[in-house]
């Protein structure tokens, strides 16, 4: 029987150093899936990192309309804050998504990213959103657009030592809205078959001038589907456009079938609940 | 002493004061607060950790088990496999019971135990069980039960032959039983029908889903004596068999229940608790062991599952002249499904004549089922429920006047051969007819469906006690499992029938050392059986109130009277006395005579049958093939509600449990005979948020052999939800599913194929 050490850091430079120190360090955050995978013995780390008491990464805060949001900061922070919820509509409905209260009022956005599931609920509705992963490690800090995180199931492109500190959002464009939609078989605590997350921007015309369409748990990452925006940019999202933007969805799918869900039945319904994403995020940016 | 309730002395215009209330539960607040100790929930100086070792092939040999390196492990103290179970013939009761609890020749389904390890840490013994080894030679498998049948199929046990053939064959196989079920000709019904409908339907095995895992804490003393503290339905029964599988006399074995977490059939039958009971013999210490979610899943028993036909035929004023079926029941690796229960109660609520049902009952390599509310009836219903439907609509009558035009009352005589006495399917049919929700307006996009269901209700061997305090208040003792709130219902029929507060009396649940032999809680038999029993007690005790004042007067004893908890001179004439109340006897003659007591064991008879129908309105989304379902009611006769919020519990929870055995309960093995889902989060049993408000309506149409007229109520509200379920979803979307669950993946191939 291993040891297991639990470490709680007080600052960035601290937690780097003991995740780059021998390996085997395992980052917590919310830890409603390190937890549920250390019981389940899934996973056997030596030392937890647990990295809620450096500040930098439980701040929530706003910046000429630019967000800044801790990758670290509980689910429910993220929803309770008005400002944020009248901004990012889409964000919020991804992450009230991940499981309960409870389960809320610990998990994370940045824990939701790292753990790499395919079918995370607020990731589509992140990289849809073009927000930018704040990185520090032993090399010093960078910047990773989201969709570039999740390289596979359980796998990301952070180097050994590495850990997320923020997620910066753009500021909101006016005539813009966005959108999370996902199909469970069940109404709650259950994982999405698929999930779609749609932000656009709109001239004063109503013509769509900018797109991002982001699925989920049809392919073995979140997937920024570029071929499903470009099919509304230049539209009125009409249903010509819609149709287009969909069968751009079910191309870019590529699920397995597995307990959750068949590939068949995957791919048909990506297309109708980004549809009904895109839709949503219209009335959205029509109303803003 | 009787051996049953003789005279039940029911009678209709008794004046009732505590019967048909709603009491909080005596029981009600320890859940509430936690306080309530289920299986879990025992600790003993110096207990050890059990844990159990699992085969992961559904289908292997056991050639050796290595435990010594998991014997090096610091904080083990024993490990317990096949070689320290009594040999015992495979293909006997018992024989099978001991191979469930711990693999011996073979490991037969994904999950099945090999070994388990005892130590003084639970991480200790975690880490043993990864240092067993098992050499295991593994054998093609067969998980589907048509598969199973199939001539070239591996057989999984040498010793099957099937029994109730026509012509006998000494061949082995997987099918263990055929079993004919008939009455009248159907030929002829058919010949005289003018609207025939047959169809196939299929179901998956489904999970108990008690949200209390399997707990116990044994405790081998020195001198060979075992007790046993865990959470079951059947304490009296886990005893009987723990002592067939371990060769000890039932007598050196104290089965003592705690509070249960739910157990709906699943805890009929031992799991790790025998396995407990050899670690603390080799260890000499107490042993607790809880199963994890995951092995509830892999190593517990579901239901049935099913694949069949079924056809009727109906006549254009309404006659349903013949009904036939064609059945074949999954049951796990092992005999025990009480498949025969399916083909008894498929057709029974209706007056038929002709029947017809052809039965199979076949293993394959998953666990043993386990009974689950009205076994292997409900899957059943699903198909002739919906088929009785099509025959509505297609000779154009409303589904539940068809069903009253042809509903069983008293005297008719069964497939099974009893013949009915008072029922309530009429009336239930009649006041589901009346109901708000049945005279509503069908939503836009909404379906509406009906379903019928029907349950034997069961009564059996009980015993308990009841002891009067000097006070005069009063305990019972009961040794039929409360797993469902039965314990307020029963305090109640004892305080009715002592004519005193429901507060009054306390209920024990005994040990089994302290009562005599009690069948398990199964079968709707509790409230009614341990009711039948209580009131005895309480006419013994109110028999011995009477001769005491009679004494303490000295006046004859017809001279007494009891009422109200009181005794009191019959008349006039006796003599000018102040009433006695109970307290006021036993006060005045504990010491003289000894307290008063009272104790029944009876084989209860008489059970009423019962009789329900749910009407549901569900909502497809026609694009993913997800289903609402948007308003629900059950209508079930009860015969008489002890404690109308129970009863309405029991019609929820068995609504809400079919819910999920609709929707999306379902076992999902891998080509690998393993199970791929063993967990809530892919189990998908349903949340909150996933059923509507279900709304009742208590019919009472009373069963005289009880002395308050009570019918049981815990299987008949499963028994229609699929069904009625199946026939909202087909008037939504216009074709009525056949397979169950009526997941969205097959409504949405369902829809596609309708338009295309
Ligand atoms: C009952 C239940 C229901 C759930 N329902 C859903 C659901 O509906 N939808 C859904 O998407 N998820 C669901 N989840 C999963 C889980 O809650 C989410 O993935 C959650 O967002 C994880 O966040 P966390 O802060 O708890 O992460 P943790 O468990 O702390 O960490 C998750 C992973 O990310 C790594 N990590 C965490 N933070 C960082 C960081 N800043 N930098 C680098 N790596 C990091 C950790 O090392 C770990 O590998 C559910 C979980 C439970 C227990």
């Amino acid at each position: 029987m291993t040891e297991l050490r639990y470490e709680a850091p007080e600052s960035l430079d601290g937690a780097v150093t003991l995740l780059s120190g021998g390996g085997g360090g395992k980052i917590l955050a919310g830890g409603t899936d390190v937890l549920v995978q250390l019981h389940t013995e899934m996973i056997e780390p030596d030392v937890i990192v647990d990295i809620k008491n450096i500040p930098e990464l439980k701040r929530l805060s706003e910046d000429g309309g630019a967000w800044t949001v801790g990758a670290a900061v509980s689910g429910m922070n993220i929803i309770d804050n008005d400002a944020f919820q009248t901004a990012w509509p889409g964000v919020c409905e991804g992450v009230a998504l991940i499981g309960s209260i409870q389960v809320k009022g610990r998990a994370s956005i940045g824990g939701n990213l790292c753990n790499a599931s395919p079918a995370a609920d607020s990731v589509p509705a992140i990289i849809a959103a073009g927000a930018i992963a704040n990185i520090v490690g032993p090399g010093g800090s960078r910047e990773e657009p989201v969709e570039n995180i999740v390289t596979g199931p359980g796998q990301t492109s952070l180097a050994q030592g590495e850990l997320i500190v923020s997620f910066s959002f753009p500021a909101k464009q006016a005539n813009s809205g966005d959108c999370y939609l996902r199909l469970t078989p069940r109404t709650e605590m259950d994982i999405a078959i698929v999930g779609a997350g749609v932000n656009l921007t709109l001239d004063d015309d109503g013509t769509c001038i900018a797109a991002r369409i982001s699925i989920g748990a049809v392919a073995p990452t979140p997937l920024l589907v570029e071929d499903a925006a470009n099919a509304l940019i230049g539209t009125k999202v009409n249903d010509a456009a819609l149709d287009a933007m969909v069968e751009a969805v079910r191309a870019a799918c590529n699920p397995i079938s597995d307990k959750r869900g068949t590939r068949e039945y995957r791919i048909k319904t990506a297309g109708v609940i980004a549809r009904r994403a895109a839709l949503k995020a219209l009335e959205r940016a029509q109303a803003n | 002493m009787a051996t049953i309730l003789e005279d039940s002395k029911y009678d209709p215009q008794r004046d009732l004061k505590v019967v048909g209330s709603n009491p909080v539960k005596h029981d009600g607040l320890d859940k509430v607060t936690g306080r309530a100790k289920f299986g879990a929930d025992y600790f003993l100086p110096g207990m050890l950790y059990g844990r159990t070792l699992r085969s992961p092939h559904p289908h292997a040999i056991i050639k050796s088990i290595d435990t010594s390196a998991a014997e090096a492990v610091p904080g083990v103290k024993s490990i317990v496999t096949r070689d320290d179970f009594p040999e015992i013939d495979p293909g006997t009761v018992a024989g099978e019971m001991t191979r469930t609890a711990m693999a011996r020749e073979k490991a037969l389904f994904d999950g099945h135990p090999v070994a388990a390890v005892a130590a003084t840490t639970d991480a200790a013994a975690k880490q043993a069980l990864k240092l067993i080894k098992v050499d295991y030679e593994i054998l093609p498998h067969v998980i589907d039960p048509v598969d199973a049948m199939q001539p070239d199929a591996p057989i999984l046990h040498d010793y099957i032959r099937t029994k109730g053939l026509d012509e006998p064959s000494d061949k082995p196989t997987n099918i263990t039983e055929r079993l004919i079920t008939e009455m009248g000709d159907v030929e002829k019904g058919f010949a005289e029908a003018d609207v025939i409908v047959e169809r196939d339907f299929d179901s998956k095995p489904m999970h108990q889903g008690y949200i209390e895992p399997q707990g116990c804490v044994a405790e081998y003393s020195d001198d060979g004596q075992v007790e046993l503290w865990c959470c079951t339905q059947a304490p009296f029964v886990y005893r009987d068999r723990l002592s067939a599988i371990l060769k000890m006399e039932s007598a050196k074995i104290n089965v003592q229940q705690s509070e249960l977490g739910g157990g709906f059939g699943g805890k009929t039958g031992f799991y790790p608790e025998p396995v407990a009971i050899l670690l603390s013999k080799k260890a000499k210490r107490p042993v607790k062991m809880v199963l994890s979610r995951n092995e509830v899943f892999r190593g517990t028993g579901p239901v049935s599952a099913t694949n069949y036909t079924i056809k009727m035929g109906v006549t254009k004023d309404g006659k349903i002249t013949a009904a036939q079926g064609h059945l074949v029941f999954q049951t796990g690796i092992f005999t025990g499904s009480m498949y025969f229960n399916g083909p008894n109660a498929m057709f029974t609520r209706y007056n038929f004549e002709n029947i017809h049902i052809e039965s199979f009952e076949v293993v394959s390599n998953r666990p043993k089922v386990n009974s689950f509310r009205a076994p292997c009836v409900p899957q059943i219903v699903f198909g002739v429920e919906g088929v009785i439907d099509e025959l509505a609509r297609k000779i154009g009558m409303d589904p539940i006047d068809l069903r009253l035009k042809n509903a069983a009352t008293e005297g008719y005589t069964t497939v099974y051969g009893e013949t009915l006495g008072p029922i309530g399917f009429v009336e239930t049919l009649q006041a589901a007819k009346d109901s708000e929700h049945y005279k509503s307006l069908v939503k836009d996009g909404e379906g509406r469906g009906v379903a019928a269901g029907f349950w034997f209700n069961r009564g059996g061997e009980t015993s308990t006690s009841m002891n009067i305090a000097p006070d005069g208040s009063v305990t019972i003792i009961t040794g039929t499992a409360d797993v469902a709130g039965s314990r307020i219902s029963i305090a109640m029929m004892a305080a009715e029938e002592l004519g005193i507060d429901v507060d009054k009396v306390r209920i024990t649940m005994a040990d089994t050392n302290s009562l005599g032999f009690n069948r398990v809680t199964a079968g709707s038999r509790t409230t009614y059986s341990v009711g039948m029993t209580v009131v005895d007690n309480a006419r013994q005790c109110i028999d011995q109130f009477v001769k005491r004042a009679a004494e303490i007067w000295d006046v004859p004893e017809d001279a007494v009277v009891y009422e109200n908890g009181e005794c009191r001179p019959a008349g006039a004439n006796v003599g000018n006395f102040e009433p006695l109340t109970i307290a006021d006897i036993t006060k005045q003659t504990t010491m003289s005579h000894g307290a008063v007591t009272a104790s029944a064991s009876m084989n209860v008879t008489g059970a009423g049958p019962g009789f329900g129908l749910h009407i549901v309105d569900a909502k497809v989304d026609e694009e993913t093939g997800r289903t609402d379902i948007t308003r629900y009611t059950v209508v079930e006769d009860a015969g008489k509600a002890i404690h109308p919020l129970q009863v309405e519990g029991q019609y929820q929870g068995g609504a809400v449990q079919g819910i999920g055995w609709a929707l999306n309960e379902e076992y999902v093995y891998g080509e690998d005979g393993r199970l791929q889902n063993a967990s809530f989060l892919d189990y998908r049993m349903p949340v909150t948020s996933d059923v509507p408000m279900i709304d009742t309506v208590i019919v009472e149409v009373p069963n005289p052999r009880h002395p308050f007229g009570l019918r049981g109520v815990g299987e008949v509200p499963v028994v229609p939800t699929m069904a009625a379920i199946g026939n909202a979803i087909g008037n939504a979307i216009g074709v009525r599913p056949q397979s169950l669950p009526m997941s969205p993946p097959k409504l949405l191939e369902i829809i596609d194929n309708r338009n295309s």
